[in-house]
């Protein structure tokens, strides 16, 4: 009987390379006040936020994951043509088709490598993670680009007074390939659809057609802490637990910076020893969904905060509701 | 059970450590967001702690409810007598 030879990979993977792209634009909270009745105290005590970036019309999607792309390449030294895979994780690429990956892939210097989108929204780089951890070591690609980018601005009503101050854009890369060491743990993911309204683009593209607004983002704030803040942290923990790395062997928590209040509540849940550095972009950067954890860990190294080889735990988690959290050392 | 005074008592200490208001100053009358200051999500911090302690559920829907100190002792005691 015949027989099909299967893929090999490589036994371990990690995170190789690591960049991020922020966009020029800073937009402090007195800009949002314009159109919103608040404060910049009620502001910064409801989420950490003193001001975010938003991208200007030449800073795309295309363009902010290209940038991020190259950094991340440079940091891992690999050669472009090794990319067996992209992944990009978007919800504000507002195309149905074709994804953005290929015409990434191109960019980078990696033309025919495999190269799709995931709608996983903040969870986004953690799903992209473990999606390439799984490459690698299954054998599909040598080496995977994994992108989170968004450009929440383009989707948020600016005039709706519990979101407009939190959404901002940016984007991240990492490259993931075979190790000598384990580099990414074992994901701890999942989602809960019956929570699917909290987070949600308000109206579909056929009801925005033919008016002059885009869908905007709406969210229901309580629940959402509520669920980010606790049940969140709980699997945190859980990644933790099967990477088999214990609370004070850790170096960096660098949860997705949806809000600083969230991140406070977790750290605290989590019981973290003092030694941990926590991420804390979200105060100059806003929540840029998919692109948080990358845009975090870049500036926790620019900081000197962060060094290579650090223990990183990173959880994800968002509109779906989805989330994913691993354990990793830094590039 | 727990009486009345024993589950403010509780709670008082609960909405101490999350917002840092002095205990006596959580009684039955007190709105939590007019009188004590508690913003709405260290309410839901409240809320969550306040479940462990009392080992009872509350319902995102019902926080809204839960204005004054002694809607939340109200609430906790038909959670627990049902």
């Amino acid at each position: 009987m015949s027989t099909i030879t299967p893929s090999t990979g490589a036994e371990y993977a990690g995170i190789l390379g690591i960049g991020s792209y922020r966009p020029r634009r800073v937009v402090p909270n007195s800009e949002i006040l314009e159109h919103i009745d608040s404060s910049d105290e009620w502001i910064q005590t409801r989420s950490g936020i003193k001001e975010r970036r938003w991208a200007d019309d030449d800073e795309t999607v295309l363009m902010m994951s290209v940038n991020a792309a190259k950094d991340a390449l440079t940091d891992s030294g690999i050669d472009p043509a090794e990319i067996g895979c992209v992944i990009v994780a978007t919800v504000t690429h507002l195309y149905q088709t074709p994804a953005i990956a290929t015409r990434i892939a191109v960019e980078v210097g990696a033309p025919t490598a495999a190269a799709f989108d995931i709608s996983a929204a903040c969870a986004g780089f953690c799903y992209g993670v473990a999606m390439a951890n799984d490459l690698v070591r299954g054998g599909s690609a040598k080496y995977v680009l994994a992108i989170g980018v968004e450009r929440l601005s383009d989707l948020t009503d600016r005039t709706d007074r519990s979101t407009a101050f939190i959404f901002a854009d940016g984007a991240g890369a990492a490259i993931v390939g075979p190790t000598d060491e384990p580099g990414i743990g074992p994901v701890v993911w999942g989602s809960d659809g019956t929570q699917h309204q909290v987070i949600s683009q308000k109206e579909s593209w056929q009801e925005a057609a033919g008016s002059y607004n885009w869908p905007h983002l709406q969210m229901d704030g309580n629940p959402v802490f509520r669920w980010a803040s606790f049940a969140m942290a709980k699997t945190a923990q859980q990644a933790l637990d099967v990477a088999g790395v214990k609370a004070e062997q850790l170096d960096l928590f660098v949860p997705h910076q949806a809000n600083m209040r969230i991140t406070d509540a977790m750290r605290k849940a989590l019981k973290l020893p003092e030694h941990v550095k926590v991420a804390r972009d979200i105060e100059r950067q806003g929540n840029t969904s998919a692109a948080s954890i990358p845009l975090a860990i870049t500036a926790m190294r620019e900081a000197g905060e962060a060094s290579s080889g650090d223990l990183a735990l990173i959880i994800g988690f968002g509109a779906g509701l989805v989330y994913a959290a691993q354990v990793i050392r830094v590039p | 059970m727990a009486s009345t005074e024993e589950i403010r008592s509780n709670l008082a200490e609960i909405v101490n450590e999350i917002a840092g208001i002095p205990v006596e100053d959580v009684q039955l009358d007190k709105s939590f967001t007019d009188d004590l200051d508690v913003d709405s999500l260290s309410m839901v911090e409240v809320v969550v702690a306040a479940e462990e302690k009392f080992d009872v559920k509350i319902p995102d829907d019902e926080v809204k409810n839960l204005k004054t100190v002694g809607d939340a002792v109200a609430f906790i005691e038909r959670a627990q007598n049902g």
